[in-house]
């Protein structure tokens, strides 16, 4: 077991003439959650792309388990799981059927028992024996993060997991985040709400113009900034409090 | 990864199987338009149409088969592209499966779909009064034969499921191929078309695997035609499938 999961040295990608990553540096620890934070079209989706072996860098390296997603492909695709920025999920199937899929093809046994908690875990038990067609955004997220679980792999790469998500929905993901890093899961997540980052990472990195701009804990990116000026405010309640004080859920 | 292949294939299959037999109208709309042209060339034109053969609905049925065939491969380029545009592909292409088993499963569950599309136009002639005294054998060879077309043109239709921008370039491939069993000895023999007309319909494939076909259900020697339909079906697929497998690493890395 090496200490750090994920290690990315001199990562560059380019498109034609459009140069996407242009030397991205980052290590991730192991059994942490790392956030790779970045505005639309920065690459972060290039990222997770090769280091989930679906694209080929142009130079740099990358490790994910201690293997090299250029020569070591297969071991790379057995430690990981990878939950893209849409919902890839089987819509004709039920829910129980696309997670028994997926334990299949990652040849385990006693697939039906491996659903049926997953099922359960997520609030997923009394909609398992419908098609996912009828499944709203939140339950689609929750099944797909779900699916990514079968079979723990030691790293999870998951991609805008809370995007078009409705807030009781994205809380519930986060939940399951905290839970998965807990048990030692290694978490990289990308998105590009500022809030979510700082909710669930251990480290965050921002990715600006194909480079690594910062990376830190979210104190030492405060540091930054000029120390914080004390102002005496009156705290109003947030949207998201009163959303909250009134539908009935929580953080 | 390769020692994988079977079981993912298998676990593949079952999933698109699921996709056919919760949506049996792929299977009744690739079945019906034969089956109206059947109806309207049998019951409208065929009184007109001098075949020299006694019964025009056995003159008929090989070539409305390859057109259920042509229509019925451009679901696997439609399950394909929803499968890329879903971001299902990529799930499936990050986790620990042997690669080639996706395009397989969809390869596998084509000819499946297309054979109960062709049991049900042939029933569907058996009720028109096509009869045939083709024996076991001669059964077994058109099944062959027909499979044969299904896999080339399922790996053809493979090329633009993987490639194509919407859904509607996915399928559009096939129009063609639907058409072709016009331009060949399908409806009405050759021999009255003008010149280079005649000579298009005598040498494209369409004509040699129709021949084949109907010596077979007719009891008489195949002769030449099955070598030459053979030939353009073992063409295709290989072409096609260098083509397709090519396409889809491309695809994935």
């Amino acid at each position: 077991m090496v200490a750090t999961a994920i290690e990315v040295h001199g990562l560059e990608k380019s498109y034609r003439d459009l140069h996407v990553l242009r030397g991205v540096d980052f290590d991730v620890a192991r059994g942490s959650i790392f956030a790779l934070l970045g505005s639309n079209g920065a690459g972060k989706t290039t990222v997770i792309r090769i280091l989930s072996t679906l694209l080929k860098t142009d130079a740099g390296t990358a490790t994910v388990n201690g293997f090299d997603v250029a020569t070591h492909a297969p071991d790379v695709r057995e430690s990981i799981s990878l939950t893209g920025q849409f919902a890839a999920v089987d819509e004709i199937l039920t829910g129980r059927e696309n997670l028994v899929l997926v334990a299949r093809l990652r040849h385990l046994k006693d697939t039906g028992r491996i659903a049926d908690e997953l099922l359960e875990r997520f609030a997923l038990t009394d909609a398992g024996g419908r098609r996912v067609s009828n499944y709203s955004g939140g339950m689609r997220r929750r099944l797909d993060i779900a699916m990514s679980l079968i079979g723990s792999p030691p790293v999870i790469f998951l991609d805008e997991p809370t995007t078009g998500l409705d807030p009781e929905a994205r809380i519930e993901v986060w939940r399951a985040i905290r839970e998965l890093a807990a048990g030692g899961t290694t978490v990289l997540l990308t998105t590009q709400y500022l809030d979510e980052a700082e909710h669930l990472a251990d480290r965050i990195a921002i990715l600006h113009e194909g480079r690594i701009i910062v990376n830190g804990t979210l104190a030492e990116l405060k540091k930054l900034l000029p120390p914080a000026k004390v102002e005496y405010v009156e705290k109003q309640p947030t949207l998201e409090d009163v959303f909250f004080a009134i539908v009935g859920g929580g953080k | 990864m390769t020692a994988h292949f079977i079981g993912d294939t298998g676990t593949l299959l079952g999933r698109s199987l699921r996709h056919v037999s919760r949506s049996l109208d792929t299977i009744v709309t690739t079945a019906i338009m034969p089956i109206a042209f059947m109806l309207l060339f049998v019951y409208v034109f065929g009184g007109a149409i001098d075949t020299g053969s006694d019964s025009y609905v056995a003159y008929l049925l090989p070539g409305i088969l390859i057109m259920t065939i042509a229509s019925g491969v451009t679901y696997t380029a439609y399950r394909l592209f929803l499968d890329l545009r879903s971001g299902i592909l990529e799930r499936f292409q990050s986790m620990p499966i042997a690669r080639s088993a996706v395009l397989w499963a969809h390869v596998l569950t084509s000819l499946v779909a297309n054979l109960i599309s062709l049991v049900v136009v042939v029933g569907v002639a058996l009720v028109m009064g096509f009869r045939s005294g083709a024996g076991v054998l001669a059964w077994l060879a058109v099944l062959g034969s027909l499979l044969l077309f299904t896999l080339a043109l399922t790996w053809l239709a493979v090329i633009p499921g993987l490639t194509a921008k919407s859904v509607d370039g996915a399928s559009a491939f096939a129009y063609p191929l639907i058409l072709l069993p016009f331009v060949s000895s399908a409806f009405v023999p050759t021999g009255t078309m003008p010149g280079p007309v005649r000579a298009f319909a005598e040498h494209q494939p369409v004509t040699s695997i129709v021949n084949t076909i109907r010596d077979l259900f007719m009891q008489q020697p195949v002769g030449n035609d099955i070598w030459i339909a053979l030939a353009w079906c073992v063409g295709t697929l290989v072409v096609a499938y260098v083509v397709a497998t090519g396409a889809y690493r491309r695809k994935i890395s």
